[in-house]
This record gives structure tokens, C-alpha cells and sequence, in this order.
């Protein structure tokens, strides 16, 4: 990898540990980090691949209070760096997914270390609010804004560091079973992330909807896109007939409540 | 209404929205927000306070503890923006009242922009774009961050604007009926994509064969008897006809997951997703099932279960 790929790799990463706090631009989504680190080292599409393969397993992982998720941003900018560093062959993306999982629990560490730190900070912030220091407060909230990008920046140089020949190794030296293991594991671990997602909004009302998208997903010619228009469509139409029957009583009912009655009685 | 000596323009309204991008940066375990918050009426406050004490004061109410999701702090941004400028401009407003403000709409308004931003919006973008990604197309990453950022800023931009105008009365707004029917309309919706991503994106493959018949002569092609020339290709597609015509093989093997597909497809992932769901009811990390499901993986690939 030249210097100037490895430079703006620890661009992206400091990027995704800052977007791991903030959660607003979601630099820190694996989809966005896999892609922008496979850009700047020129393995764009296999890396493409993987961040949607490793979005698929993010996507219920959520800040929720002062809980934290594992942390979606040292998992997809440590195991895009390794699958780049083995040569992003298509046959070592099981592997740097499954590796970005237990990265996710360390991620979720360092964030907390970091959240601590910023406690120290927020005291100096009250002795500058009490001189009514505007400026200090803006430095001392950008330092804690850096130190949450440095968070996973400074992995990323670590991983950086290490020979590729080293990586390519390791994961060669890997059996074919471990492997094909991994890959089948990664399979089914997106379940675990659909599963906390229906967990926080399922209820009785919401559980047919869910029947019809499993049924109709079976129809492989239905893009996801057209899915979700039909989807987008059932849930206007759901909504439009119960605050008609809200207002039922009064309205609409002209005839007897049978259209084919009607038609028959025309007759 | 006494004529208003100071206002916030368009302009410092947006450098506040800007600002508030960075609510989180500071996020700790004492007072959560609360950094982030004062950072972000920095361009009110310097404009609104003149003196030393004023800015002071300004600064300490809001270090106080804030926590909410970030994006919904945007109407609670723009309530404090309209109460700071009364302020300003000699309507006495107390510390208290200013904090009772945000307290009082932060804990309901994070019930709303948790599930709605969190487990809705972003799992079914975040998937579409994924599913593209997942076949080598570059507009699935594109597609979700436009996307995605679009919605966000404009949803930032237009309820603090909405906050700032309404004022306290904000809460009798958020209370009526739009706000629970959007986030009703928003579970259906994702429950509706779930359904589909489980579907399609969440693979077990079961490999133990649970039949082999040896197939009648006749049904399958015999290899054997090909014409030894290129003409043997034209035959074999024909004989075999996009799979309608003649096995390819003599034994008609059957294995445990064509079973499994014929009662519903996708049968073996609804089920994997309802014993994960069941788990992290039962407390169990999600971390835990996720290794536990690697763990099942290499062992059903070892014994030869799983494929």
C-alpha cells in the first residue's frame, strides 16, 4: 500500500470513531467505511462487498441511552484494512467478517474509555462557562470530537503497520474448515441483528405486515426497491382505511353497505 | 408584544443547526449531552449576551444534564433558541423553566426518534443499500449516505425551525396525533422489510441428503451415449431444457433444505431469527449469540451439517 492510500486510510478512520459518537453523517456504517477505505486503497468493489455484507449484520446495532452497540466503526475499518491487506480475494471476506465481530466488543471499550475521559472535559467546560468563555467551550468540545476519531484512527495505524505479507499468511495458513465455517456463521448472524430490530418495534398490530414482506420476498423477481414501495403502499393504505373508520359512522355509507346489493337492486 | 430589541436571524439558526452535528462529540457519563448542547447555541448565545455574566449564566444552563436522540434534539434546540431570545430581550425566563423545557421534552421525544430513526429508517436504507452492495454495485453505499443525509438534514433543519417558532406550545403540537401516527406507519413499514431481508439475506443452507432414488432410464441424460463431437453439447441442452427436461444426473437426490424450501422458503432463517429474538428477551447478549452462531457455523461445517 503506498504512503498516500495509508494516509488517507487513517483519514477514513478518524472519520468512522468520530461518526461512532456523533452518528450523524454515518461515516461509521460499514457500508460507508468498507467502501471509502476499498476507494482510497483501490480495491473499491470487493470492498464494497464486504461493508454490505458486514451492514447486514449492523444494521440493529444502535446507541440507545447511555448504552452502547458494539461499535460498527473499529469493526468495518479493522476488517476492510485486513481484507485489503490480504489482497481482497473473495475467498478471505468470511474471514474479515467474522474477525469484525470480536473488534466490535473491543471498539465498544475504547469507546467507553472515551466517554470517561470527556467527563474531565466537561469539568474544564463549567470552569470556562463560568468566565463566560465561548471559544474555550467550542476547543474543548472539538478536542473531545478528536479524541473519539483517534479512537479508531490509532488502531488503524496499528493494523497499518503490520506487514501484508503477514496478514495473507495468517489467513492462508487458515483450514479450508474454519474458513467455510466462518462464512456459513456469517450467514446466520444477521439474524441477530433483525432480531433486536423487531424486538424494539414489534407489536401486535405490525406482526402481518412483517408475514406478507417474508412471503412476498420469496417472489425473486421483486427487487428490494419494488418491495418496499409495496410495503410503503400497505402501510398508507392501513393508516388511510382506519381513520376512515374512525369517522365511518357519518360518512361514506350512503347506500346499504353492500356495493354488489346496490348493483342487484339496480337491476 | 413588546418590540423585540435583538433577533435571531436565518443565519445564526442554521450555524446552531450545523453545530448541533456535534451533540455527541463530547458525550460522557455525568451529564451526557450536555457539552454537545452548549456548543451548539455558542453562535446564539454570543450573539444574545453581551457581558461576561450573561454569557455565564447562559452557558451554565444549558451544561446542565441533556440527553435525547440526536437528531430529535433539533426541536428542543430550537424551543431554548426562541425562550433564550425572549430573554434577551427582558422577558425574564429562570434557569429552572429553561431546564424544565428541555427535561420535559427530551425523555418522550427519544421514545419517538429511537425507533423511527434506529430500528426503521436506517435498517431498511442501510439494507437496501447493502443488498446492492452485497452483488458488487457501488450505488448501494452511495445511495444509502445521500439518502440518508438528505432525510437527516432536512429533518434537523426544518423541526428546529418548527421548535423556534412554536416556542413552549411545541408540546402540545408533539402530543397530537401526526407524531404517534408517523411512528406507527414507521414500524409497519420496517416490519414489512424485515420480512424481506430475513427472507432473502439471512442464509442457512441444511446439506444431509434425506433421499437418493436412482432415476427410470430415460429420465435423466446418459452420458455416455453422446455423440463424440460438438453436436453433443446442442443435445445435452436440449435433452436437459433450462432444467424442465432431463436430470443431469441418474440419482434424484433430495436433500434437507429442498424439504425445508418446498413447505416455505426461508423456513430454517424465520425460525434461526424467532430463537434470537427469544434469547435477547431472555437477556442474553447479543455479542454471546453472535459468536455462538460463528461457533455453530464451523461445527455444522465440520460434522457436515450446514453448507
Amino acid at each position: 500500500m503506498s504512503a498516500i492510500s495509508m494516509i488517507l486510510v487513517v483519514i477514513v478512520a478518524f472519520l468512522a470513531g468520530m461518526e461512532g459518537i456523533l452518528d450523524e453523517f454515518q461515516f461509521h456504517q460499514p457500508l460507508v467505511a468498507c467502501t471509502l477505505i476499498g476507494l482510497v486503497t483501490g480495491h473499491l468493489i470487493p470492498c464494497v462487498i464486504l461493508g454490505g455484507s458486514l451492514q447486514m449484520i449492523a444494521l440493529g446495532w444502535a446507541n440507545i441511552g447511555a448504552a452502547v452497540a458494539p461499535d460498527a466503526a473499529l469493526a468495518s475499518v479493522a476488517s476492510a484494512i485486513i481484507f485489503v491487506q490480504s489482497g481482497a480475494a473473495t475467498k478471505s471476506m468470511g474471514t474479515a467478517t467474522a474477525i469484525a465481530i470480536p473488534l466490535a466488543v473491543a471498539g465498544l471499550f475504547l469507546t467507553m474509555i472515551v466517554r470517561t475521559i470527556s467527563v474531565a472535559i466537561i469539568h474544564i467546560m463549567d470552569k470556562e462557562a463560568a468566565k463566560g468563555n465561548l471559544r474555550a467551550i467550542d476547543m474543548w468540545q472539538i478536542v473531545a470530537i478528536c479524541l473519539q476519531g483517534l479512537r479508531i484512527a490509532l488502531p488503524a495505524v496499528a493494523l497499518l503497520i503490520i506487514p501484508a505479507d503477514q496478514v495473507r499468511a495468517a489467513l492462508s495458513a487458515m483450514p479450508a474448515w474454519l474458513n467455510e465455517g466462518m462464512t456459513i456463521g456469517g450467514g446466520m448472524v444477521v439474524a441477530v441483528g433483525y432480531a433486536m430490530v423487531i424486538n424494539m418495534i414489534a407489536n401486535r398490530e405490525v406482526w402481518p405486515f412483517f408475514a406478507i414482506g417474508f412471503v412476498l420476498a420469496a417472489v425473486t423477481q421483486l427487487t428490494l426497491i419494488a418491495i418496499g414501495a409495496l410495503g410503503l403502499a400497505f402501510t398508507l393504505i392501513y393508516l388511510d382505511l382506519e381513520s376512515k373508520a374512525g369517522n365511518g359512522g357519518n360518512g361514506g355509507n350512503g347506500g346499504s353497505g353492500d356495493p354488489l346489493g346496490d348493483i342487484l337492486n339496480d337491476y | 408584544m413588546a418590540e423585540k430589541k435583538i433577533t435571531l436571524t436565518k443565519r445564526d439558526r442554521w450555524s446552531v443547526c450545523w453545530r448541533s452535528t456535534f451533540l455527541q462529540g463530547s458525550w460522557n457519563y455525568e451529564r451526557m449531552q450536555n457539552g454537545g448542547y452548549a456548543f451548539a447555541l455558542i453562535p446564539a448565545i454570543k450573539k444574545l449576551y453581551k457581558t461576561k455574566e450573561d454569557r455565564a449564566a447562559a452557558l451554565k444552563r444549558h451544561l446542565e444534564f441533556f440527553n435525547t436522540h440526536p437528531y430529535i434534539a433539533s426541536p428542543i434546540l430550537g424551543v431554548s433558541l426562541a425562550l433564550e431570545e425572549d430573554n434577551a430581550n427582558g422577558t425574564p425566563i429562570d434557569a429552572a423553566t429553561m431546564s424544565g423545557v428541555k427535561v420535559g421534552m427530551m425523555g418522550p421525544l427519544a421514545g419517538v426518534g429511537d425507533p423511527v430513526f434506529w430500528f426503521t429508517a436506517r435498517p431498511i436504507i442501510a439494507g437496501l443499500g447493502a443488498s446492492l452492495a452485497i452483488s458488487g454495485n457501488i450505488l448501494g453505499p452511495i445511495l444509502f449516505f445521500v439518502l440518508w443525509n438528505i432525510l437527516r438534514i432536512a429533518f434537523m433543519w426544518y423541526t428546529q425551525e418548527f421548535g423556534y417558532r412554536t416556542g413552549t406550545k411545541i408540546t402540545d403540537d408533539v402530543s397530537g396525533g401526526l407524531l404517534q401516527k408517523v411512528t406507527r406507519g414507521a414500524a409497519m413499514m420496517g416490519m414489512f422489510v424485515l420480512g424481506t431481508l430475513i427472507e432473502r439475506w439471512v442464509t442457512i443452507k441444511f446439506t444431509p441428503e434425506v433421499s437418493r432414488i436412482k432415476q427410470s432410464s430415460g429420465a435423466y441424460i446418459d452420458w455416455d451415449k453422446l455423440p463424440n463431437n460438438p453436436t453433443a453439447i446442442k443435445t445435452v441442452l436440449e435433452q436437459w431444457n433450462m432444467g424442465k427436461g432431463m436430470s443431469l444426473t441418474e440419482y434424484k437426490v433430495t436433500t434437507l433444505q429442498d424439504n425445508l424450501d418446498s413447505l416455505i422458503p426461508g423456513l430454517a432463517a424465520l425460525l434461526l431469527t424467532l430463537l434470537c429474538m427469544w434469547l435477547l428477551k431472555k437477556k442474553v447478549s447479543p455479542i454471546v449469540i453472535i459468536l455462538g452462531l460463528f461457533v455453530v457455523g464451523i461445527i455444522g461445517r465440520v460434522i457436515g451439517l450446514l453448507g
